[in-house]
């Protein structure tokens, strides 16, 4: 027998164990074999290219993090028959162009097995396009309606994150029966904001509800207050403000200083842990809106106290952000895909990640096979108006959308071939 | 336009007002270096930034927001002084670039050590209490705090004035700008002289990076948006204007209110349009004096 032909045998049984029994006993059992197959073979190399300066630099070191924990947990579960996955964390500074380039170094010149990140909806676009080009598989942690539509999936393409049809829908099916039917929107001026007001106007129809105006605004904005006035003229129940970052912190910040709050209620289609943390209580106080992941559902979901307990014990008793979660997830599923397949193929990881049924962190997920997008649950919160655990304890989980195809868009609105 | 009325443009313009009074605070010491010292002070922001993260460290220690007023403002001063003395000074009379160039890297260091010790993610800064909520101003609601910030402005700007035109050091330090040799001559230390000027002008830097604080929050990269937009009322004003300064800073305020009024997609580039419009009309703006570039 040839050593290729042990290690082969060897997976297949170990492939099998791991559908019926789970990992650590076999871990456990046979650490010799590890290291031989650890001398043999390279890491697995997952690349990260995530905007670590810039405005959304706290969200994607906070990914970063939350990756770290999704490797190290691989790793110690004795990784794909031994081999290590090793994260590769690159800078994309938010920009399409730097992204693509970071990618394309990856691929090339670090030899990448995976790839995911991208923290824009125009940067996984370009992210997207790179790997689809190269037979990479990409898993895109951030917020697209685009990356699901057949002109820009490949099979190569995943999205582990929420899209803005589900999150602003579940946002919308919560809020325009509760607090009205004349809604304002104040959005930030590009693919995001405009996502979400879609997704928003859609939910909507069922409700009725009547649009008085869609402000837009450039990313990046400091003052709002220009805005505010006719907005406030135009008496709205419903304000949706439709931005990311600071930007949502510092129109939060001066919607409240105009006294916005008393006359009509403010949602957002997400509500940022670090927007929230870093803008304090007073800003977001009352504030209703949607999010892919938060903390405080520990108490609810084993696999999310599982999760946290982890990423505090790696990360100084911190617990990850709703971005973050979303690195642990897209790097998780990945790997246990290609565990699952017992190989690297790009078409047998493909397949093994099509077909799991997987609670890794938020709750039951699945990736629907059309458009690879992860069908999941959107979780309502409202900012508390003071924390009662902790500076942590910032948001109430009001409500849950639970997962459901339905409240996506259908494949064949996405141009899919059903 | 659906919803358009009177009191909705009255109190649009008035937005604009307390927008600009930021813009007048940036850009009246950033006038103030450039036009006594001719130096482009782009470390300006930075000072700023470092003034809105002085008043954060300073609450945080127990302090409160009225102190601040004061403290900031000494605190920056002597830090632009220090900055004058040991960095800018060895540079005069080399050109007007070598301090650009200084500035221009040393705001990259102050962004960088600011990072160094408050973190990337930005603090939030609550607004006073006694000057929390809305107020009716006979046209509408409008935030108390806004309308404080335009007090003091006001407040800085006669200060200012008075200093300059009223007070024997003020006349020093316009003879100085006119003709620091003559000064120089009549026995008057004209480097002290910059000195101090330089330290009032980051001063009220700082002064307005504070009062900016409870509106938009505090992060390091705070000063570099309003340096650009600064730096479009410093020359539509006219380079080293003070009185320039305060015009074109109110009328940038309520240009970018109005646009946004009408066209919210227009507002940031409504002000670079009011630049280019006034410069074709006015190359050295409404009170520059030609040929201090050269």
């Amino acid at each position: 027998m040839t050593e290729d032909n042990k290690l082969t045998s060897k997976r297949m049984s170990r492939r099998r164990v791991l559908a019926s029994a789970g990992v650590g006993a076999l871990v456990a059992a046979s650490p010799f074999r590890i290291n031989l197959a650890m001398a043999q073979e390279p890491t697995i190399k997952v690349g990260f290219p995530v905007p670590l300066t810039g405005p959304y630099g706290t969200e994607a070191q906070d990914q970063v993090r939350a990756a770290e924990v999704a490797i190290a947990e691989f790793n110690e579960s004795g990784g794909l028959n031994g081999r290590k996955a090793e994260l590769l964390v690159r800078d994309d500074k938010l920009n399409p162009g730097e992204a693509a380039t970071r990618t394309l170094e990856l691929v090339e010149k670090e030899k990448v097995n995976l790839i995911v990140g991208s923290l824009s909806a125009a940067v996984q676009l370009a992210v997207n396009n790179v790997t689809k080009q190269r037979g990479i598989i990409f898993n895109s942690i951030s917020q697209s309606d685009t990356i699901n539509e057949a002109s820009d999936f490949s099979k190569f393409t995943f999205h582990e994150a929420l899209n803005p049809h589900m999150t602003a829908g579940a946002v919308g099916r919560y809020a325009f029966p509760k607090f009205g039917k004349k809604v304002a929107f104040l959005t930030a001026d590009y693919a995001y904001g405009h996502e979400m007001v879609r997704g928003f106007q859609e939910a909507g129809k069922a409700f009725g509800i009547e649009t008085v105006t869609d402000v837009r605004h450039p990313i990046g904005t400091t003052d709002f207050s220009a805005l505010l006035p006719r907005i406030q003229a135009l008496k709205p129940d419903i304000l949706c403000i439709s931005n990311f970052g600071r930007d949502q912190q510092i129109a939060l910040k001066q919607a409240t200083d105009f006294g916005m709050k008393k006359s009509m209620k403010i949602v957002a289609p997400i509500l940022l842990y670090t927007g929230r943390v870093a803008a304090g209580a007073q800003a977001f106080d009352g504030v209703v809106g949607g999010t892919s992941y938060y903390w405080g559902i520990e108490d609810k979901v084993a696999s999310a106290k599982a999760f946290n307990d982890r990423f505090r014990k790696m990360h100084g008793g911190k617990v990850p952000s709703d971005y973050g979660a979303l690195g642990y997830g897209g790097v998780k599923t990945l790997l246990m895909g290609a565990r699952a397949a017992g190989s690297l193929d790009a078409e047998k990881v493909i397949a093994a990640v099509e077909a799991l049924k997987y609670d890794y962190y938020k709750g039951p997920q699945y990736y629907r096979k059309c458009d690879h997008q992860s069908v999941q649950s959107v979780f309502i919160i409202e900012s508390k108006a003071t924390p009662q655990k902790g500076d942590a304890d910032v948001f109430n989980v009001i409500s849950t959308d639970e997962p459901n195809e339905a409240n996506l868009r259908t494949c064949e609105a996405l141009g899919h071939k059903s | 336009m659906a919803g358009l009325s009177f009191d909705l443009i009255a109190l649009q313009l008035f937005t604009g007002l307390a927008l600009g009074a930021i813009y007048v605070l940036f850009a009246i010491g950033l006038s103030l270096i450039f036009g006594m010292l001719t130096v482009v002070n782009f470390a300006h922001g930075a000072f700023y930034m470092v003034g809105a993260y002085a008043g954060l460290f300073l609450v945080s220690m127990g302090g409160n927001f009225w102190i601040c007023l004061v403290a900031v403002p000494l605190l920056i001063g002597t830090f632009g002084m220090i900055v004058e003395r040991f960095l800018v000074r060895p540079l005069y009379g080399r050109g007007i670039d070598y301090p650009l160039l200084l500035t221009f890297g040393l705001s990259y260091i102050m962004i960088e050590l600011i990072r160094i010790a408050f973190g990337t993610s930005g603090y939030p800064f609550d607004t006073p209490e006694l000057l929390q909520g809305a107020v009716d101003i006979g046209v509408g609601y409008f935030p108390l705090y806004r309308l404080f910030v335009i007090g003091a402005t006001a407040v800085v700007l006669i200060g200012l004035w008075l200093f300059l035109e009223r007070t024997n050091f003020g006349l020093i330090i316009r003879a100085g700008a006119r003709d620091p040799q003559i000064v120089r001559v009549l026995g008057v230390d004209v480097s002290r002289v910059w000195l101090i000027v330089f330290g009032i002008g980051t001063a009220i830097a700082g002064f307005a990076g504070l009062l900016a604080a409870p509106l938009q929050g505090v992060i390091p990269e705070m000063g570099a948006t309003i340096l650009a937009e600064a730096f479009v009322v410093t020359v539509v004003g006219g380079m080293g204007s003070i009185g320039g300064a305060v015009l074109a800073g109110l009328l940038v305020g309520v240009v970018v209110s109005m646009t946004s009024l009408f066209a919210p997609e227009m507002a940031k580039v409504s002000i670079f349009a009011l630049m280019a419009i006034v410069l074709l009309v006015r190359p050295q703006g409404f009170f520059g004096r030609a040929g201090l570039m050269s």
